[in-house]
């Protein structure tokens, strides 16, 4: 490939048709509240990992229903399973069982954390 | 019934006696376009068009890269109308989109602060003595050849039709953005739906493909590519619009702004090169034209006399689609009949050879 002097920008574009859609299938079979989250985000504010880290309930969620799975396997490694997000979920969406398969099905995926 | 309320956006266009302001960049890229515009306009349609040798830049390119100050634009603009006005015409026909958008630009901050229009008045006095009319009517040539598309059409002797299936060709077109995005109300159709060249799409016999980033920017930009550290993002913009149509397979694109055809264009071997992606049939680009170059094509100019020879994405596919004839051999010929020499082949991005 030739060198112009610059390279060409990586668009930011989600495209769900090239998205691996299935693994959130998976979830969802699993724990069928994943579909009542409207993504609200009060999960996050009352996080207690979020005291320590950057954790966002929230945002992996979301990414991994779009397919988007670099990096999320460290990002989930940062909750400690303790359920309090689940106490303040306005529709009821069993958080703490979404992260728990979200981890096995990365973890099938070859999708590892660093640790 | 459901009003569509863009159809009320309307492009006002004189219908004779246009100053024809010529383009910096245009002649550079796109060598025929100006030329066979003025030929459609002057012989075809029996128009008066004034050519004028005393012509210089709008500043537009500077003044949009954030390099020209406003004032200078200004007065720069007004030297332009009062070239215009010397030669006794009032219908300014700039051939640049980005002239196009700059003007309409200037006329509308001079409509809302005339104490500027008397400012710059003053500074072209003192720089050169000279005086200058407002235009009464700011027409791209784009919107003469959509006002005349029904007229052309008798004269045509090809139209956008694959002779190999006889179905419509695929087209897609694309509006440059200071074309419709400044001024959306002054453009048929507006930012959103804009006409002008669906309009000769559809009336010369092709299909229009209607596409995900169909609004997007080329990526032209004016700071971002003249800067080499930022020309990635550039063709990120082209890369993406590409993408986006080439499932589509359309036969060409259609552009009415220099700076869209050149990069569309011209972008398409940039990515080929650099990463190795093409987005036309069997490894080959998808051909990029400019409305002048269609008109002429269909009508029957030789493509080599439009120019067709200086773009990046070679064209004869297109051209035996629509059955266009034309001699192989005097691709590179120039006007004294010289050989011009040919230009180095692309690595990737793939080109048919012609006997």
């Amino acid at each position: 490939m030739k060198d112009l002097g610059f390279s060409i920008s990586q668009s930011r574009t989600i495209d769900l048709d090239k998205s691996d859609l299935s693994a959130y299938r998976r979830v969802v079979e699993k724990v069928p509240s994943a579909k009542l989250c409207l993504m609200c985000g009060a999960c996050t504010a009352t996080c207690t990992a979020r005291n320590h880290t950057d954790f966002n309930f929230r945002k992996v969620h979301l990414l991994f229903r779009r397919g988007q799975f670099e990096g999320l396997a460290e990002e989930l490694d940062k909750c400690m399973l303790c359920g309090k997000c689940r106490l303040v979920c306005n529709r009821g969406v069993n958080t703490r069982a979404i992260i728990y398969n979200m981890r096995i099905i990365l973890e099938n995926l070859n999708y590892k954390s660093i640790k | 019934m459901k009003k569509q309320y863009w159809t009320e956006y309307e492009s006002k266009v004189a219908d004779d006696h246009y100053y024809y302001e010529r383009s910096c960049i245009r002649q550079s890229f796109f060598t025929g376009s100006e030329e066979v515009f003025i030929n459609i306009v002057r012989d075809l349609l029996g128009k008066d068009i004034a050519d004028d040798m005393n012509l210089h830049t709008c500043s537009g390119i500077g003044y949009y890269s954030g390099v020209v100050p406003l004032d200078t634009t200004m007065t720069v603009v007004a030297r332009l109308f009062a070239l215009m006005t010397e030669a006794g015409y009032k219908n300014f026909v700039p051939s640049c989109i980005t002239s196009f958008g700059l003007v309409n630009e200037v006329v509308d901050m001079w409509h809302h602060f005339p104490e500027k229009l008397e400012q710059i008045r003053g500074y072209l006095k003192e720089a050169n003595g000279k005086e200058f009319d407002v235009p009464e009517n700011i027409a791209h040539p784009c919107d003469i050849i959509y006002k005349y598309r029904k007229e052309l059409k008798e004269k045509m002797k090809y139209s956008l039709t694959n002779v190999h299936t006889g179905k419509p060709l695929k087209v897609v077109e694309h509006i440059g953005c200071h074309y419709a995005k400044i001024f959306p109300r002054q453009v048929k159709g507006g930012a959103e739906f804009p006409q002008v060249l669906v309009g000769m799409i559809q009336e010369w016999g092709g299909e229009v493909v209607d596409y995900p980033e169909r609004r997007h920017c080329c990526g032209f930009g004016f700071s971002q590519y003249m800067v080499l550290a930022n020309r990635g993002y550039s063709a990120a913009n082209s890369k993406k619009k590409l993408e986006s149509m080439q499932p589509f397979k359309p036969d060409f694109i259609l552009a009415n702004c220099p700076g869209c055809t050149m990069f569309m264009d011209r972008w398409q071997y940039t990515i080929a090169e650099t990463e190795g992606i093409t987005y036309g049939e069997n490894g080959m680009g998808i051909p990029v034209l400019t409305y002048e170059e269609l008109a002429a094509i269909l009508l029957g100019y030789n493509p080599w006399d439009v120019g067709l020879q200086t773009h990046q994405v070679q064209v004869e596919p297109l051209l035996d689609k629509m059955g266009i004839k034309y001699d192989p051999k005097d691709k590179y010929v120039g006007k004294s009949g010289a050989f011009l020499g040919e230009p180095e082949k692309p690595t990737h991005l793939k080109v048919k050879a012609y006997e």
